[in-house]
């Protein structure tokens, strides 16, 4: 079957086929780069770097889209984008029908576009990929959520209501997501946020040059367009609580509260004056907008040689947006090597374009600072790679006796966080296991309490949005169908 | 947006609001704080919550004009509102039923000691209120805090009021002049604190204080307010603000306090300037004529 899609491949005579089905044939080409900020010039702003598709790179890339019947590729997909067809539509320049075929499915387009990890999603499974790069999906997908917002054709339409309320704790991935879904089918939704903007980790966390923060807040506002009610200002767990939802009147409850707690590494020197959870630094830098300073009001200290610990996207956000605030040497320190590093390809190489040193195979041991209480620099151990672990990864070893100081004034760790206890310590009934994450009794995320389902982060401990949002959509699904079955 | 319903200006720096902010009200503990935004290019501050009335739905902060912030919160006047105020955060003080407690508060400190006294009081716990300021002028809430205490003691630096020195001073007086003390519970600036935790360390003395370092979110999520407590990291926001005087390391606190001092006094020197350029002059100095 699969080869008989490359007996097709264009170059090839294509027989007597018709004209019509000659038309749907892939071209064979390499697959489009995507324009970008040159990195010199990027690494001293804090603009978009990837500057997305034009009409005619994103016509040009969906051409090359196999068709195939039976997308490998939407399997790929956490929230089930119907992607050959939109594809398909995109090759047709008729990029509202795309638009509307994702939309169907994925409440964030332009959001995904930008920050999913397509490579071990979608387009991992691209059979383009068996010979070639896959398709640039996800490049295709923020095409047309950016065509749509520009000509203004996303606008959502609300849906009468069917007099059920729902109570979502979190405004990031899961629980927008959460919300648009049941927005759309004609819940009342609420959602409660506990800082003063909406959007959870979209953000505070990932960084202007990554996701701007205009395409959230159009998001969101398209969101409220729809109908859902947004309570900033408000922690769920101490200004108010779940059960106190409920007795508001609230027929169900979903928790998207997020990843919670930065962890730090319990070395010497963790609280000397220049290190930074990555959560801090990120906050400080995306949602208080601390790179204005002193126009917004919110400082943030960067040393000339800033150490980020942790290899993850969240610490190539920190790196990076370290460099753009002015950092001279700007550095990744990881146990293990470069093969073994979670973040998106996408970010590495943007983060080795920029000119971000890498000390892989490289361990913190503690972090030394002046008298004054000022970090200078972290004594770090080399490290070798063992048997793999449970995680699968080869486990790093420390190479007795290789020591060594590397010379920094700010250190940020980026090492993942545990959930939030605020939600679970002050709801009775619900359950978490060891390291803190709300348990789930099924695939919808249904908690352990009845009519309160969790999805994204507080589940899963530190994971991805188009993840969070998947989990979103099952929990509006399976919120939907047990509301409905008690009317 | 959280309406001022009455300000009253405790001190020339000194201010009090009464805001509404019914769902905090509700659930306001003695100790605990509010995070709270005036701008919307503005920081996020922490404010120890120093009264508040679940049946009028309102919250009472206090606040000492010290940085640009605080400043423009200062200057906010009733009928206007605060942009953002999340709360209640961190944990409330935890309330014994066996007194004599003896509570010290320094400077705007008394703001945050008065919940604690008023549900004390309401406990039948007998509350001994030790307040002081460096000047008579400066000294806050004396009249509400007498309300709450069975007895209130008063210091002055300059011994303009009361006992001539520092709370801690006065403290250790009445410890060595045999005072019964089942507990103290010390708010004010970290060096007043200290220097009670040093007073009652020696008499192994029960003894609270309540931290202020800097804080971003204040739900937990940025760990800008950690500190070491009893050779354990913690986050004030999350696990206090209050903790064991005499396992909280005030050195490095204080320390950690001061990480953005320089900005601090970058943003008030721009505001300041920015202030004097709209009054009419060019901040030159030279009195803007021409």
């Amino acid at each position: 079957m699969r080869s008989r899609r490359w007996a097709l491949m264009p170059g090839e005579p294509s027989g007597n086929a018709e004209p019509k089905a000659a038309k749907r044939l892939p071209v064979k080409r390499p697959r489009a780069p995507m324009p970008s900020q040159e990195p010199q010039v990027r690494t001293h702003n804090f603009n978009e770097v990837a500057l997305g598709y034009t009409e005619e790179l994103a016509v040009g890339e969906a051409e090359r889209c196999l068709g195939c019947k039976e997308a490998a590729c939407r399997q790929g997909c956490p929230v089930d984008v119907h992607i050959p067809d939109f594809v398909s539509k995109v090759r047709d320049r008729d990029f509202r029908a795309a638009y509307e075929i994702i939309k169907a499915t994925n409440s964030l387009p332009a959001v995904c576009g930008r920050v999913c990890p397509q490579e071990t999603q979608c387009e991992s499974k691209c059979l383009l990929g068996k010979k070639q790069e896959p398709l640039a999906i996800g490049r295709l997908e923020r095409f047309v959520a950016d065509w749509a917002m520009a000509q203004g054709v996303d606008k959502p339409t609300r849906v009468e209501s069917n007099g059920k309320r729902v109570a979502i704790v979190g405004s990031g991935p899961a629980g927008l997501t959460c919300a648009g879904d049941l927005a759309k089918k004609g819940y009342e939704v609420t959602i409660f946020e506990a800082l003063h903007a909406a959007g959870g980790v979209l953000i505070y966390g990932i960084p202007e040059f990554r996701l701007p923060k205009r395409i959230v807040q159009h998001e969101i506002r398209n969101l409220e367009a729809a109908g859902v009610e947004i309570r900033t200002d408000v922690v769920v767990g101490r200004t108010i609580t779940v059960d106190e939802l409920f007795d508001q009147g609230y027929h169900a409850v979903f928790l998207g509260t997020g990843a919670g707690l930065p962890m730090f590494m319990g070395i010497p020197g963790e609280t000397l004056n220049g290190v930074y959870s990555a959560n801090e630094f990120l906050t400080r830098t995306n949602l208080m907008k601390a790179y204005l300073f002193p126009e917004w009001d919110t400082p943030i200290k960067v040393g000339r040689r800033v150490a980020v610990v942790g290899s993850g996207n969240v610490a190539m956000d920190s790196v990076r947006s370290a460099l753009r605030l002015g950092a001279r040497e700007a550095m990744i320190v990881y146990r293990r090597s470069e093969a073994e590093m979670p973040a998106r390809k996408e970010e590495l190489e943007h983060a080795k374009e920029e000119g971000v040193i890498f000390h892989t195979l490289t361990n913190p041991v503690r972090i030394l600072g002046n008298e004054e209480g000022w970090v200078t620099g972290m004594e770090c151990i080399r490290m070798e790679l063992g048997e793999p672990d449970a995680s699968g990864r080869r486990r790093p070893i420390p190479i007795q006796g290789s020591e060594f100081v590397l010379e920094c004034d700010t250190v940020i760790m980026a090492l993942g966080t545990t959930p939030n206890p605020l939600v679970s310590q002050t709801t009775k009934g619900l359950e978490v296991d060891k390291h803190g994450c709300l348990v789930t009794r099924d695939e919808s995320g249904l908690t352990t309490r009845e009519l309160v389902w969790a999805g994204g982060d507080a589940v899963t401990g530190a994971a991805t949005v188009i993840l969070a949002m998947g989990a979103g959509k099952k929990a509006a699904a399976a919120i939907d169908k047990t509301l409905r079955g008690s009317t | 947006m959280f309406k001022i319903l009455s300000k009253r200006e405790l001190t020339p720096v000194t201010k009090l609001f009464v805001v509404e902010a019914p769902l905090v009200a509700r659930k306001a503990r003695p100790g605990q704080f509010v995070i709270v935004r005036v701008a919307e290019n503005g920081e996020r501050i922490p404010l120890t919550i120093a009264d508040f009335d679940a049946g009028a739905g309102t919250v009472t902060i206090v606040v000492q004009e010290v940085g640009k912030t605080s400043r423009l919160l200062g200057a906010l006047k009733a009928g206007e509102a605060i942009l953002d105020l999340v709360g209640p955060l961190g944990r409330p003080c935890p309330l014994t039923d066996k007194g004599p407690v003896v509570l010290v508060g320094g400077g705007f400190g008394v703001a945050p000691i008065y919940p604690i006294a008023k549900a004390l009081k309401a406990k039948g716990v007998k509350v001994v209120s030790i307040i002081g300021a460096r000047t008579k002028d400066l000294l806050i809430l004396e009249e509400e805090m007498a309300q709450v205490s069975d007895e209130v003691l008063v210091a002055t630096d300059d011994g303009s009021k009361g006992f001539k020195g520092f709370n801690a001073d006065l403290l250790k007086r009445e410890i060595e002049a045999g005072r019964e003390i089942e507990e103290v519970i010390a708010i004010g600036p970290m060096p007043m604190m200290r220097a009670v935790a040093q007073v009652t360390e020696p008499h192994k003395l029960r003894t609270l204080v309540s931290v202020d370092p800097i804080m971003v979110d204040g739900t937990g999520m940025c760990g800008a307010c950690r500190l070491t407590v009893g050779g354990r990291v913690r986050f004030a926001c999350v696990d206090g603000p209050i903790f064991d005087a005499h396992e909280v390391d005030f050195t490095e606190t204080i320390r950690r306090g001061k990480m953005y001092a320089a900005e601090q006094k970058l943003a008030l020197e721009k505001m300041e300037s920015e202030q004097r350029a709209r009054a009419g002059g060019c901040g030159c100095g030279h009195g803007g004529g021409r």
